[in-house]
């Protein structure tokens, strides 16, 4: 039997490299797939804490986040469309169209 | 003794796609680890005992985000490399700080060891029938909502990625520029 920990660590590698490609990512499709990578990893861990507390609440939390991811991916890709047909790029240097 | 082989060799290749997701300079080498990785991680929800959990992540994930994905790849050029900010020790520390802060927040109720069980998995029932009751008496109304949200994302996706599907890309700029 593997302890909830193992599962704990796994699910924190993983978001440790979801944030990682958020942060060094310049192409906006990149930062999409990284935080997909984030939403998973948040899944593995509330799967785990259901397992082991022998509790359901974890599992539909983790239907609902994907839900959420289904329909994030929907409108952001939408709106990555939009933005690649104006300006012919998707880096994230082109969106700097608010200078402070 | 195999459920531990699983866990480990699900866990080690989960991280190498995944790495192979940030790491690489070409999307399409991107998407598909992203793809193996979703498959990978099914995985580990089958050996948590939510099965039902593992075939939603299957179809919806590796089935609908992944198929959008590409999908979506038509209207980019993947062939070329992708250009990349300059990484530092900073970027380390940052993304391995916030990881271990929301560890420490999904573990400080266990710490306090008040947690019981709201919803109790039953004995003898499989995980699907399990999920479904709870899910239609429980959590009816977010289901309800999360119908409608993915009805509104599904309207609202068609609509921009549809919009002037057949005009060219230079005359938008031209249209942009008046």
């Amino acid at each position: 039997m593997i302890a909830m920990e193992h599962y704990i660590i796994l699910s924190t590698l993983l978001f440790a490299i979801g944030m990682y490609g958020v942060i060094i990512r310049k192409n906006l499709l990149m930062l999409f797939f990284a935080t997909e990578i984030m939403l998973n990893a948040v899944n593995v861990a509330l799967a785990a804490i259901s397992n082991y507390y022998g509790d359901l609440t974890g599992q539909m939390f983790a239907f609902f986040i994907v839900a959420i991811a289904a329909s994030e991916v929907a409108i952001g890709l939408g709106l990555l469309i939009i933005w690649f047909k104006r300006h012919g790029s998707i880096d994230l240097d082109t969106l700097k169209s608010m200078k402070g | 003794m195999i459920e531990l082989i699983a866990f480990y060799t699900f866990a080690f290749l989960t991280i190498a796609s995944f790495m192979v997701v940030v790491t690489s300079k070409n999307a399409l080498y991107s998407m598909s680890a992203l793809a193996s990785g979703m498959i990978l991680i099914s995985g580990l929800f089958f050996l948590l005992n939510a099965d039902f959990l593992g075939v939603v992540q299957l179809i919806v994930y590796t089935g609908a985000v992944i198929a959008l994905y590409a999908f979506a790849m038509i209207f980019f050029d993947t062939t070329k490399d992708i250009k990349e900010s300059k990484s530092s020790k900073m970027i380390f520390l940052l993304s391995a700080f916030s990881s271990i802060l929301l560890v420490l927040i999904m573990t400080m109720p266990m710490a306090s060891g008040e947690v019981s069980a709201l919803y109790p998995v039953h004995q003898g029932v499989g995980n699907a029938q399990d999920v479904g009751m709870v899910l239609f008496t429980k959590y009816l109304i977010p289901f309800e909502v999360a119908a409608v949200m993915l009805l509104v994302a599904m309207i609202g996706g068609i609509i921009m990625a549809g919009k002037k599907m057949d005009a060219n890309i230079n005359e938008m700029k031209e249209e942009l520029e008046k």
